[in-house]
């Protein structure tokens, strides 16, 4: 494993208990920086947008990115399409943070995913669960986040994704030694991968939340799902107030044991993005890239 | 002995069980009433300075946290905990518990493209595994504070009365010398 990698993995752990905003502007990038984000993600429509626009959805532009790297000092996020490994050299020569190859992107290719070796750039990639994440992992992710459903609103994609993921961990961790080539064979992951799961009871990088967060509610319970922090998109900037909502979000992650805290912070928080349901809509952008 | 270590955001979890293994006991600080419990040493974990900086401040710790830091508690602090007790940034308007007589240039070595690995040398420890992620280095101390290690003529790590600071993380290492420094300190 190189050291690169190594460093990649653990500026995710640096990113532990924090909020991921996702921002289109610097003016958002600074009040999400004000308001406790550990990182921002930068693009140029947040996912409820491009779900109303439609069309092919791409990498943004990075003059823009770059101006959202200049106005804060945390780490800045940015999004490329399943398999272009070209946006991701583009967004690896500005020197962003770290790559999400994104499934609220259009896909730009529907077999194979970027071979995320080839970089020194970390990456960030959604799983629905566990194959998937290992999957991943085995590709060079440094990190993984539920999919969820992004720019709904909804939350119950993301919680269906952790708890897939969370019940495939106990299952494979109570496993003899023995079942765990076939599993691997089913997973279509290295065996050391699923060895490590055994082992360790967990990934072998950090797992965060994402797709469909709203509210501090939403936040604090997918970190008592398990989640290591929790990716916000829509849910600030399309809210009524989204400078208290992005504060809110972050106290509840940090203290997403203390119900009566959260009630606090949940209060008066204005309107909440209006979302909509995952029966009414028709993309489906977690059944991208598996 | 009871070690606190502040767990508002970051890396909290990797000092807790580094220190546990050397037989401390430790609990989280997330809110002021967490401070009513009993600890004699603190730790400042690695994440994100301004993250930190706000929640201390927002969720009621930073005035006694700094108290308990004036008045000798043992404190270690690694990357954005060595931000939090710098009496100067060099390149950020934000101060925090400006307790320890240095200044501090944040990001100094980039971005993440210029995080690194070094083994080098630690005063009175030897050679140490020293992971620099998105890292701060130190430009400058005070005459009483002690210079542990320099990587490249960049100070970035020293010792300053109960206070010990690294812009690096043996927190994510196997190495657990400087936690055992720390513990013996207490």
């Amino acid at each position: 494993m190189s050291k690169q990698y190594e460093l990649n993995k653990e500026l995710a752990q640096m990113l532990k208990g924090g909020v991921i905003m996702d921002v289109t502007t610097p003016e958002q990038a600074e009040i999400a920086q004000n308001a406790g984000a550990c990182a921002v993600m930068a693009l140029e429509r947040i996912p409820a947008d491009i779900r109303a626009a439609g069309g092919v959805s791409r990498m943004s532009d990075p003059k823009m990115i770059r101006g959202i790297q200049e106005a804060v000092s945390i780490p800045v996020m940015a999004k490329c399409r399943i398999g272009h490994f070209v946006e991701a050299q583009i967004l690896e020569a500005i020197e962003i943070d770290y790559i999400d190859e994104s499934e609220v992107l259009s896909p730009a290719d529907d077999v194979y995913h970027i071979d995320k070796t080839q970089f020194k750039v970390p990456f960030v990639c959604g799983a629905k669960d566990l194959g998937e994440a290992l999957r991943r992992i085995n590709e060079g992710a440094s990190m993984i986040r539920t999919k969820g459903e992004p720019g709904t609103g909804d939350v119950v994609q993301a919680v269906r994704h952790m708890r897939m993921m969370n019940s495939a961990i106990a299952r494979i961790t109570s496993m003899r030694e023995d079942e765990l080539f076939n599993e691997a064979k089913e997973m279509c992951v290295p065996y050391e991968l699923v060895k490590y799961v055994h082992d360790n009871g967990r990934l072998p990088v950090v797992n965060f939340a994402a797709g469909g967060v709203a509210t501090p509610a939403d936040a604090a319970l997918m970190m008592q799902l398990g989640a290591e922090g929790v990716f916000v998109g829509s849910g600030i900037f399309k809210s009524g107030n989204p400078a208290k909502r992005a504060d809110a979000i972050v106290k509840a992650v940090t203290n997403y044991q203390d119900a009566s805290l959260i009630a606090e912070l949940s209060a008066d928080l204005g309107e909440a993005m209006v979302g909509i349901n995952e029966d009414e809509i028709e993309l489906l952008m977690a059944e991208r890239g598996k | 002995m009871t070690v606190a270590v502040l767990a508002v955001q970051g890396a909290f979890a990797e000092h807790g069980a580094m220190l546990e293994e050397l037989g401390a006991q430790v609990f989280e600080l997330r809110k002021a009433e967490d401070l009513e419990r009993h600890f004699d040493g603190l730790v400042l974990p690695g994440g994100e300075s301004t993250v930190q900086g706000k929640l201390l401040r927002e969720l009621g710790m930073f005035g006694l946290l700094q108290k308990k830091i004036e008045e000798g508690m043992p404190v270690l602090a690694t990357c954005a905990g060595l931000i939090l007790l710098a009496k100067e940034l060099s390149n950020d308007t934000g101060r925090y518990f400006c307790t320890l007589p240095v200044t501090v240039k944040r990001n100094a070595y980039g971005r993440q493209l210029g995080s690194f690995f070094y083994e080098g040398e630690i005063k009175g420890i030897g050679q140490y595994p020293m992971e620099f992620i998105r890292a701060p280095y130190i430009e400058s101390v005070d005459k009483e504070v002690y210079v542990l290690a320099e990587v490249e003529g960049k100070i970035v790590a020293v010792q300053y009365k109960n206070q010990l600071a690294m812009s690096f993380h043996p927190e994510l290492t196997k190495d657990s010398r400087i936690h055992k420094k720390f513990l013996d300190m207490i």
